[in-house]
């Protein structure tokens, strides 16, 4: 499904407009971001420190060019992206579930997304729609398909599967009922380290339980309450971060085994080029047939050498990473590596002030002074 | 049709003083607090309801004899499992409307799901002995369409774990120490507390990923 | 932010169903798609009353899929505060009305291997659309529904006629009345009750499934309280530094607004819990009317649902 890369390293159509990276999220990590996207990238801190927060802001657009601009985005990251997950779910095809009662869900998530493209990036999707006689066309994956919505006999896979393969994003579908919501499908192969294949069916306190300290803040229980009133039209989202070391995609438990010893691999002089903050941009919509909604989990990766390009961000990683407590260090799984992450971060706060929010600023914000 | 359709509770009074006093040296086991994912066992306690189904294994008997009434045990369909405990003549005692004996779990599992298959709304589902027993049995339930909070249960005996391993997803049964060796693939796994009814097992993940080769030495999962 | 998204809309039609009961059809003022919902949802409607503007919540009733068009059935409460009194008499075809996107509180449970449905009167319209939805994806339901007569049960002639094996009516005039040990004795595993009527019935079918060993799950019921009429009090709202009259025919909620301050909600019937408010000072007695706050809460007297509860007492401190 995936087309042949053209030269150089970029791939895609001269009508479309974004070039794709050729990259690789393993083996060789070719990953890289180009200086558009290290600029668009969601840093996710908005000042020098860091606790949980429920931190929800209504989806609606926002600044032009930046990741929050389309209900969907798709980045130059895409094709890559969906290369990795097609080889993720060959090999292990547990990371793509969904109960029997949430077809009907998998069904609304696709016309979410497909109008949801179609609409903000025509010049790479188009839905034409005829009753229920649909037809889909993905430009960067050359796909054109025609199917029968609500038909799942028409389409190559269950719905879900079908329109997440073609997303970016790990997506959770979330089944409501007894003032709860319930992870009951999903396609996850971009994860920080959890398994659907063991959560799938929990609610949302038992699928959150590893975390520490936010139960006992009360966290989930405003979270909770936040989500289950969310309504059609109106999709609220938030950041979340970690640590990778390298830009790993599958950071999934199931494969704990051979990607944990990555982490062991820093070294004070391949720690910016291999070091990445793993931000994800969580979204939440209320899918209108199934009444449960869909939890979008889209994965952004970023050198910790491109992260300090940008001064404002360089200063306020140091201070945040430093004073973060424990606990958090070792939830996220970087609690070794912390002392060296330091090292290299403290060359990059000079002890300036940072103005407030997470965008670089980087006209008015002053270069490094050391 | 016997006119019982209102299904009164059972009183509680019923348990007689001596039997409790009998029972006392049962094993209970105090779980530590933990996590919101891992089950928190209850007590058993006669509902009302037309049909009830109990399932134990070994100890898990005691906790049914703590509730056994008359009335109950009358409307009652118990499958126990002995495991090498000797209570299968004390259940046999209880009368039950139906009594099954089975040599294991895997043995008995078509019979609940026909048991379940033919069940009607209402039916009451006790579940006593070790967290392996109740978790697949609870799981059979769910899946026959009953919410697992309405399912009651009470843990006795064994504190043993049924353990997932995250990576090759075979199950290990019985496992009491920390870490402990996958059955299946090899991989030295770590016991966490974090459950997932639709498997019926706690997860394993290796212990030694950022260090190969780097074990810490075994000891019990509650040492 | 309060409520959910608007949609403007002109009325198409007006069709009386019998002596309480009218039928009224929306669609798109601007040509375009209304939103698809889920069987049992509302949609609020908003009334504008002179000076006043009336909100109240209706099931929906029209095929959820078909988005050219959404209907409500209304049942004329001549004792009310006037909502449905004003959709009688005030409202005609061509005017134009705005509705809420809609919300569900009443939703199918789709695990359930059968869906057991039991209306009462006008609470036969969310199970309109839930039918309507069950049938396209070949689910197994059954209806009882129970009416004071022939003449006053709305749809029955279209159901039965439609699915004369799975719906079952029932008039009171006639005295038939649902067997309701006999329906929920022999349900298989699996089974999820649904009810929709007068408090009295929620009330009985809940008890009777609860005696019968049901699991609370598996039991789902919906009753929009229409906000009571009762004595004017004052409220201080301490974040706006207002002090607000709540008169005798309208609810806090309302009065909160009328003050121009922004007040979350969204079923305005006590129940999905989004205008839940944290009570700073209380000298008096809340009246509780709600189903959201558990009866601790309202016990406590430190949150209010001002949709439909009110106020008796010396003075009543609200954080908003």
């Amino acid at each position: 499904m995936v087309e042949k890369p053209l030269t150089h390293g970029v791939i895609g159509r001269d009508d479309m407009t974004i070039q794709f990276n050729d990259e690789t999220f393993r083996d060789d990590y070719s990953f890289y971001n180009s200086a558009w996207a290290i600029k668009r990238f969601p840093f996710p801190f908005d000042k020098d420190d860091y606790m949980y927060s429920v931190n929800m802001e209504p989806h609606a657009g926002g600044r032009e060019g930046s990741i929050f601009d389309n209900r969907f985005d798709v980045d130059e990251h895409y094709v890559s992206e969906m290369r990795d997950r097609a080889l993720v779910l060959a090999s292990d095809p547990l990371r793509c579930q969904s109960l029997p009662h949430m077809t009907l869900a998998g069904w609304d998530l696709l016309e979410l997304i497909m109008v949801s493209k179609s609409e903000d990036y025509p010049d790479m999707f188009e839905l034409h729609r005829d009753g229920d006689k649909w037809r889909w066309i993905n430009k960067p994956l050359g796909i054109d398909d025609s199917f029968t919505f609500l038909d799942e006999t028409t389409l190559p896979y269950g719905p879900m599967e079908y329109i997440t393969r073609q997303t970016q994003g790990d997506f959770a579908v979330l089944d409501q009922r007894d003032d709860n919501l319930w992870m009951d499908a999903g396609m996850i192969t971009t994860q920080a380290d959890w398994s659907l294949d063991f959560d799938i069916g929990m609610n949302f306190f038992e699928w959150h339980a590893p975390v520490p300290l936010a139960h006992e803040k009360g966290i989930f229980v405003r979270a909770l309450k936040f989500l289950l009133n969310i309504q059609q039209g109106s999709p609220v989202r938030r950041l979340n971060w970690t640590m990778t070391v390298n830009p790993l995609l599958d950071t999934s438990p199931e494969n704990y085994h051979k990607w944990g010893v990555q982490k062991t691999t820093l070294t004070p002089d391949n720690l910016g080029s291999k070091q990445h903050l793993r931000v994800e941009l969580q979204t939440f919509f209320r899918l209108p047939r199934s009444n449960a909604m869909v939890f979008p989990i889209r994965c952004y990766l970023c050198a910790f050498q491109d992260i300090v390009s940008v001064p404002k961000w360089g200063r306020r990683l140091h201070r945040v990473i430093r004073d973060l407590p424990d606990e958090l260090a070792e939830y996220k799984g970087f609690a070794a590596n912390r002392p060296m992450m330091l090292d290299y971060l403290a060359k990059f706060d000079d002890g300036l002030p940072t103005s407030p929010g997470i965008w670089p600023e980087i006209e008015t914000e002053p270069a490094l002074q050391k | 049709m016997i006119a019982c359709g209102g299904g009164e509770a059972l009183p509680q009074v019923m348990i007689q003083a001596d039997k409790q006093e009998v029972l006392a040296y049962m094993s209970k086991f105090e779980f530590p607090p933990s996590i919101k994912s891992r089950p928190v066992w209850g007590r058993l306690e006669a509902r009302a309801g037309k049909h009830h189904l109990m399932i134990a294994d070994a100890e898990g008997a005691a906790a049914i004899l703590d509730i056994a009434a008359p009335e109950l045990m009358a409307k009652s369909h118990v499958i126990y499992i002995p495991n090498g405990a000797d209570f299968a003549d004390k259940l046999r005692d209880l009368k039950p409307a139906q009594f099954y004996e089975g040599p294991s779990y895997s043995a008995s599992v078509q019979r609940i799901r026909r048991v379940l298959q033919d069940a009607h709304m209402g039916l009451q589902v006790y579940l006593a002995g070790t967290e392996g027993l109740m978790g697949q049995a609870m799981q059979e339930a769910v899946s026959a369409g009953i919410p697992h909070t309405a399912i009651q249960t009470e843990h006795r005996g064994s504190t043993a774990r049924r353990m997932q391993c995250v990576h090759c997803k075979g199950i290990t049964e019985n496992v009491e120490v920390d870490p402990f060796v996958c059955s299946h693939c090899g991989l030295n796994l770590f016991v966490r507390d974090h459950y997932s009814r639709r498997l019926a097992a706690y997860q394993g993940v290796c212990v030694d990923a950022e260090d190969p080769g780097n074990v810490p030495a075994q000891k019990g999962i509650y040492e | 932010m309060s409520g959910a998204t608007k949609i403007g809309v002109r009325v198409t039609e007006i069709v009386p169903l019998n002596n309480l009961v009218t039928r009224f059809k929306f669609e798109p003022l601007d040509g375009s798609l209304l939103p698809t919902f889920s069987g049992g949802a509302h949609t609020v409607v908003e009334m504008k009353d002179g000076d006043r503007t009336r909100l109240n919540p209706y099931s929906l009733m029209s095929d959820p899929s078909d988005r050219n068009a959404y209907t409500i059935s209304v049942r004329r409460d001549d004792e009310g505060r006037g909502g449905s009194l004003f959709l009688h008499k005030n409202v005609k075809v061509g005017d134009e009305m705005v509705l809420s996107n809609p919300v569900n509180l009443f939703s199918l449970d789709l695990r359930a291997k059968k869906h057991l449905m039991i209306a009462g009167g006008i609470g036969i319209t969310p199970f309109m659309a839930q039918i309507k939805q069950l049938d396209r994806n070949h689910g197994n339901w059954e209806l009882h529904y129970s009416a004071r007569s022939e003449d006053l049960a709305s749809y029955a002639r279209e159901l039965t006629s439609e699915h004369p094996n799975d719906v079952h009516v029932y008039y009171n005039d006639k005295d038939q009345s649902i067997d309701l040990e006999q329906l929920l004795d022999g349900q298989p595993l699996g089974t999820h009750i649904y009810i929709c009527g007068p408090r009295g019935m929620i009330d009985w079918v809940r008890g009777t499934a609860k005696e019968l060993g049901w699991p609370r799950e598996a039991v789902h019921f919906e009753e929009f309280l229409a906000p009571k009429p009762g004595k004017p009090f004052e409220v201080k709202l301490a974040v706006s530094n207002k002090v607000i009259e709540v008169g005798e025919h309208e609810s806090l909620l309302e009065a909160i607004e009328r003050a121009g301050v922004d007040a979350p909600y969204l079923c305005r019937g006590g129940a999905c819990g989004q205008c839940e408010t944290n009570v700073l000072e209380c000298d008096g007695e809340i009246v509780h009317r709600d189903h959201w706050l558990e009866p601790d809460e309202h016990a406590s007297n430190e949150k209010i649902m001002p949709c439909v509860s009110r106020f008796t007492g010396k003075t009543l401190v609200l954080d908003r």
